[in-house]
């Protein structure tokens, strides 16, 4: 009832001052619209960006690293163990680049919960002999049904089909770029020159772009078996494992765990790429910075408006107040005036911002290194707009409320006499 | 029958912008129910202040104030908030109406915020209060669409509509024509016959206060006679 009687008032008020008001509201709406759309684009920038690079890179990386030894026999003498001991010109030693006992490592991985999936691979550096041209690069041996379902390599694959390898005997997926310094089409024949100083014709079956040029240059695929054939190894030998987790969060974790247990070398994605999530973190942080500073500025709008609206109606208060209208219900009445207006303005906002993200999402948008993707890319996390609607309410609350706290303080003497 | 409805006791106000000054000294008086009294003096004696003190919308004085019996003193802004709308109605010399509603809305919304009465039974007192005053045919118009004379009679409704204790005017026919003035006051007079009304009305219109019951002159801030 009360309640009722402030909501009358306020929308008497409101409805006065309609122009005004409606000025407010776009302001608001304008912003959080910004707001939206801004954040969502960037944000779909960000995740196609990351997608790039994250979508073809393993979570955990295992791997055997050529490295010295950690441990020298000195230090395994008892004689020394006290002491600290110096010694120059540590060399790597001639260990084997495939990781032991892959096998038993893959079936115990695959059973681990945290992991979505897992992928071998062989990587292997070979020369592309072009006439009397060597173009270096490499090939890597990958389990193709794996790696399209972990690793979306169907998608990357812009000529040709990506089961061929399997289907082909001795086939190759060259990169773009490769392949063009090559002058190689599908069908034509390549050979290669392993660094053991074996050659080799590899079919060729497709084309791979993976946006990134330097990558495209130098790197091919080809199936496991086929590498393992050119290398001239077993059937268990594989340099790399590539897991996907469930959860990308895990996999500093669960790299340090697996390189214990299993005695590789393990990488996480995080540390492999930390310049891509610092790259986001900014850009994110800008958008938010620039949505944010549009609904202060709108904020200021609504001081404004509110203010001069109090002004105007100094006379309506004093005897809102005389007649026996606490200076908790004058307070009342404007701060239900402000928060309509963020109210109207932020759905608005929220809905113009779909609409606008929508229509951004149909400019079409072409680029040679990124095959995917035909139209600009927006995010569409709920996430903004939860965002941006609590803050349209707490900007336009706070604009409110000085105004409020100002007309709850007018002394209705002063008006009344003062005629 | 005395019931006291108001009473002053040693009321004192100073202004202190720019000097000090005295602009009420030792004001004692009281208002039984039904009077009608008018307070008079020239222009500055005080008699404005005083009433805004009285009203309960000034709280810096030094003194008692009792309404009803109850002490002024030491209440809060919300609790003095709901004593003007239980037991004051107010007519103020310029109308003051809220120009966002219409007649009818104006008288009832002191009603509303009382809250003692449903909507419908607030709306059919607030007509009942127009018919009374011959003004029933103005409910629906806007406030800024009526004359002075018809504003000052809504005016009056307003204040009746919660049926106080007293009602306070302050010049309620300064700022009206000899005609309108006289209807202004024969509603007053109609109130105070008919109803038992308690008025308290600040005038310096001597014609007008001659007519009143009891009159109190003041000067300098003093009652000289009561």
């Amino acid at each position: 009832m009360k309640h009722n009687l402030i909501f009358r008032i306020a929308k008497a008020l409101l409805l006065v001052r309609l122009k005004q008001t409606m000025v407010a509201a776009v302001g608001v709406t304008f912003s959080i619209m910004m707001f939206i759309t801004l954040l969502g684009f960037m944000t779909g920038l960000n995740d196609l960006l990351d997608g790039l690079i994250l979508n073809r890179t393993a979570h955990v990386r295992l791997f055997k690293e050529i490295k010295p030894s950690k441990t020298q026999p000195i230090d395994l003498s008892g004689e020394h163990k006290k002491t600290y001991n110096f010694i120059e010109s540590i060399k790597s030693g001639s260990t084997r680049k495939e990781i032991y006992n892959s096998g038993a490592i893959m079936q115990a991985i695959s059973k681990d919960d945290r992991v979505l999936g897992i992928a071998p691979k062989i990587n292997a550096p070979v020369f592309f002999n072009d006439g009397n041209i060597e173009i270096t690069g490499v090939i890597n041996g990958i389990d193709i049904d794996k790696e399209s379902k972990l690793f979306y390599f169907d998608d990357y694959v812009v000529e040709g089909v990506s089961a061929d390898l399997k289907n082909v005997t001795n086939s190759i997926i060259l990169g773009k770029g490769l392949a063009e310094k090559l002058l190689a089409k599908t069908g034509d024949v390549v050979v290669i020159t392993t660094s053991r100083g074996d050659r080799f014709s590899l079919k060729v079956v497709g084309y791979f772009q993976s946006g990134l040029l330097e990558l495209d240059k130098v790197q091919s695929f080809a199936s496991i078996t086929t590498t393992q054939k050119i290398l001239g190894k077993s059937n268990n030998y594989l340099t790399d494992i590539q897991i996907k987790l469930k959860d990308i969060a895990l996999a500093p974790e669960l790299a340090k765990e697996y390189a214990e247990i299993y005695e590789t070398d393990a990488e996480d994605i995080q540390t492999a790429n930390s310049q891509f999530e610092t790259g986001s973190k900014v850009r994110t942080i800008i958008s938010f910075a620039v949505g944010i500073t549009l609904l202060v500025v709108a904020g200021f709008g609504i001081y404004n408006i509110l203010n001069m609206m109090i002004f105007e109606k100094m006379d309506s208060i004093a005897i809102l107040k005389a007649t026996g209208f606490s200076g908790k219900d004058v307070k009342r009445i404007f701060l239900v005036i402000a928060i309509s207006i963020g109210v109207v303005g932020g759905a608005l906002g929220l809905i113009f911002g779909l609409l606008l993200s929508m229509g951004i999402d149909q400019i079409p948008f072409n680029t040679a290194s990124l095959p995917t993707v035909t139209t600009y890319p927006i995010n569409y996390n709920i996430a903004f707009y939860i965002i941006g609607g609590v803050f349209s309410l707490i900007t336009t609350y706070f604009a409110g409320y000085f105004p409020a706290k100002k007309a709850s303080k007018i002394d209705p003497v002063v008006i009344i006499r003062g005629k | 029958m005395n019931e006291l409805v108001l009473e002053a006791r040693n009321i004192n106000k100073d202004f202190h912008d720019p000097v000090t000054i005295n602009v009420l000294k030792n004001i004692n008086f009281t208002i039984n129910k039904g009077e009608f009294v008018s307070v008079t003096g020239k222009s500055g004696c005080g008699k404005s202040t005083l009433l805004y003190i009285l009203s309960t919308m000034d709280t810096d004085y030094e003194g008692d104030l009792l309404i009803d019996n109850q002490p002024m003193a030491n209440k809060k802004e919300s609790e003095l908030a709901k004593v003007r709308n239980e037991k004051i109605g107010f007519v103020f010399q310029f109308h003051y109406l809220l120009n966002e509603f219409t007649a009818l809305q104006n008288v009832m919304l002191p009603g509303l915020k009382l809250g003692k009465y449903s909507e419908q039974e607030v709306e059919y007192r607030a007509i009942e209060h127009l018919k009374k005053l011959d003004i029933q045919k103005l409910a629906n118009k806007s406030a800024n669409q009526l004359s002075g004379g018809e504003k000052q009679r809504v005016a009056i409704a307003r204040a009746l509509i919660n049926d106080p204790l007293i009602i306070m005017g302050d010049e309620p026919t300064g700022n009206l024509d000899k005609k309108n003035s006289d209807i202004v006051f024969d509603i007053f007079k109609q109130l105070t016959v008919e109803f038992n009304q308690t008025l308290l009305i600040v005038t310096h219109d001597n014609e007008f206060a001659k007519k009143t019951e009891r009159t109190i002159e003041m000067e300098d801030g003093k009652i000289i006679k009561q």
